[in-house]
């Protein structure tokens, strides 16, 4: 393989991996509180495109500025949410729970459907995430690049919140034992409401990215980072927020050795390798790459 | 500070049921505590201790009876507010944060009423009564010996200086020496006038120590009194062979 051909093979891995791995953590955070599979993890993303969309086509606001409210409204959706939907039911069973993320999730994709329109609307992107950047004597667009840097940065940011704050300590120890950590003074609803927030924070930051590669918005755009996701939560394991990322960037480097090595006429296959390679995983590797620690018990 | 509120016990249990779904586990419990004291709670496997003292701390909601904690009505709290009232439990089974640290495990303790020059003087404290934790408090929880987490156990809940510090079965599944070791170091928290409930199946231990006793049978008090007359009272074997289980886990 010449260096060429790796470069930007490697691009390519990093750069899907990164915007999964977000994916991956925003599920993560959620499911490691509350053992909820959040389904309208997928609509917070949505949330962020639409205003992107809304902001960018009729407003003549800066981009940053643009990208911050998108990232703030799929923030405020997922605090929301929470609030309205999931802590009502939360002394329910998990299945109450994880019937009531459905229903949050198709109920959105109605709203859009209704309130903006079943079909999809162009979103416009900045033009300097499509600068062509040279590196290593090939070329590619600076949002690669983008994605990269800003994944590395927020994970570092997430990793000193997580590790070095009392709010961070008491979101793992809540992860691991929901009970004993309210018993420690740890509010139930506190480290709820931030998993919500972060969560979202996360579906904000992809909305951008996801946007920028696809150009569009569409009331049922969520459901594919949703799988994505939940492949990457399969192979990285669910219980680990390290385990997410690595799940992320796995995914990658799976689904791009598929594209460069399978035949041509094979290609349109390469989907089913992935779920083949799922189901493998589900079956050779339940807890995935990195187990973590965790009790097998729901938030009361 | 009038009288009666200066006698008045600092928790006090009215006619608790408590069920697990369809299930009753507690049949009107009524128990009280005073400052000061270490009361112990006995009773057989089942018998409903360990559900008491997560019903008093919020855990398990009751269906009916009353729970008073410094003189107020405290029934229905969430765990969390009972802590920063000044609440703090010892789990059953420990209960470790095994991926965090000694440190971050004490931190967590500390939640609810943290406040930094405390941590620090407690600290100083807790290495000279727990030597182990000074040695393992950059180490993950999870890899404590059995004892070991134990202790960190009751340092997590003494680290919030609460006014009732509640033990469930703190010496379980730990080697002869370690319960020794437990046991003298209830007895150093007593002396310094921190009020206990404490329940333990090595009830003839838990006897000795003990100022006051409570007898628990199928979810009913069955006796309430001074612990040498309970010794008379109820055959302490049958008590403590039914309380007997659970192997060394160190
Ligand atoms: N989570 C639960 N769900 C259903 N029933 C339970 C649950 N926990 C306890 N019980 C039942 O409630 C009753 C009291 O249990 P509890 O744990 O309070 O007993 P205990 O006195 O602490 O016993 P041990 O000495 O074994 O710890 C028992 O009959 C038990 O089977
Ligand atoms: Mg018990």
């Amino acid at each position: 393989m010449n260096a060429q051909i790796f470069f930007e093979f490697a691009i390519n891995v990093l750069s899907m991996g990164s915007l999964y791995a977000l994916i991956a953590l925003g599920l993560v955070f959620v499911f490691g509180i509350c053992k909820l599979i959040n389904f309208a993890y997928g609509e917070f993303i949505t949330v962020g495109a639409y205003v992107l969309y809304f902001l960018g086509v009729f407003t003549s606001l800066p981009w940053p500025l643009v990208f911050l409210i998108g990232i703030l409204s799929s923030v405020a959706v997922g605090y929301l949410s929470e609030l309205v939907a999931f802590r009502p039911f939360r002394g329910r069973s998990l299945d109450a729970l994880l019937v009531t993320s459905f229903a949050v999730s198709v109920i959105l994709q109605r709203l859009f459907q209704l309130g903006i329109s079943p079909r999809s609307k162009a979103v416009p992107v900045p033009a300097f995430f499509n600068m062509n950047i040279e590196l290593f004597g090939l070329t590619t667009p600076l949002r690669n690049l983008l994605i990269i840097a800003i994944t590395v940065v927020l994970l570092l940011i997430l990793t000193v919140i997580m590790k070095y704050t009392v709010l961070g300590v008491a979101m793992r120890g809540a992860s691991e034992n929901f009970v004993t950590a309210r018993l420690m003074g740890v509010p139930a609803n506190l480290v709820i409401s931030v998993a919500f927030i972060i969560s979202g924070f996360l579906a904000g930051v992809v909305a951008i990215f996801w946007t920028a590669r696809t150009g569009s918005a569409e009331p049922l755009m969520g459901m594919s980072p949703l799988l994505i996701g939940f492949i990457a939560v399969v192979i990285g394991g669910m219980h680990s927020l390290p385990g997410a990322v690595v799940g992320g960037y796995v995914y990658a480097l799976i689904a791009n050795i598929l594209s460069l090595t399978l035949p041509t006429s094979l290609l349109s296959f390469r989907d089913a390798v992935m779920f083949a390679i799922v189901i493998a995983f589900l079956v050779l590797k339940p807890e995935g790459l990195l187990r973590g620690n965790y009790q097998e018990e729901r938030v009361g | 500070m009038s009288n009666i509120t200066e006698n008045a016990p600092i928790l006090q249990v009215t006619d608790l049921y408590v069920a697990y779904g369809p299930i009753l586990a507690l049949h009107g419990i009524s128990l009280e505590v005073h400052k000061g004291e270490l009361v112990s709670i006995c009773g057989v496997n089942g018998a409903g201790k360990s559900t008491v003292l997560k019903a008093i701390a919020g855990v398990l909601k009751p269906r009916s009876g009353s729970i008073r904690f410094k003189g107020k009505d405290v029934t229905g709290w969430k765990p969390e507010q009972l802590h920063k009232h000044g609440m703090a439990l010892v789990p059953e089974g420990r209960e470790i944060f095994p991926s965090l640290t000694v440190e971050e495990n004490l931190r967590l303790g500390a939640f609810g009423r943290y406040q930094a020059r405390r941590f620090a003087e407690d600290l100083e404290d807790f290495f000279t009564l727990f030597p182990i934790l000074k040695e393992r408090y950059h180490q993950a929880g999870g890899l404590l010996s059995g004892g070991e987490q134990q202790m960190l156990a009751i340092a997590r809940g003494l680290i919030s200086h609460p006014d009732l510090l509640m033990m469930d079965e703190p010496s379980l599944g730990l080697s002869p020496n370690r319960v020794d070791q437990i046991f003298e170091l209830i007895m150093e928290l007593k002396s310094r006038g921190i009020t206990i409930l404490l329940v333990e199946q090595n009830a003839q231990r838990a006897l000795e120590i003990a100022d006051r006793a409570y007898l628990f049978s199928n979810g009913r008090v069955e006796y309430a009194g001074r612990p040498q007359d309970m010794a008379g009272k109820v055959d302490i074997t049958s008590v403590y062979l039914g309380g007997q289980k659970g192997g060394d886990v160190e």
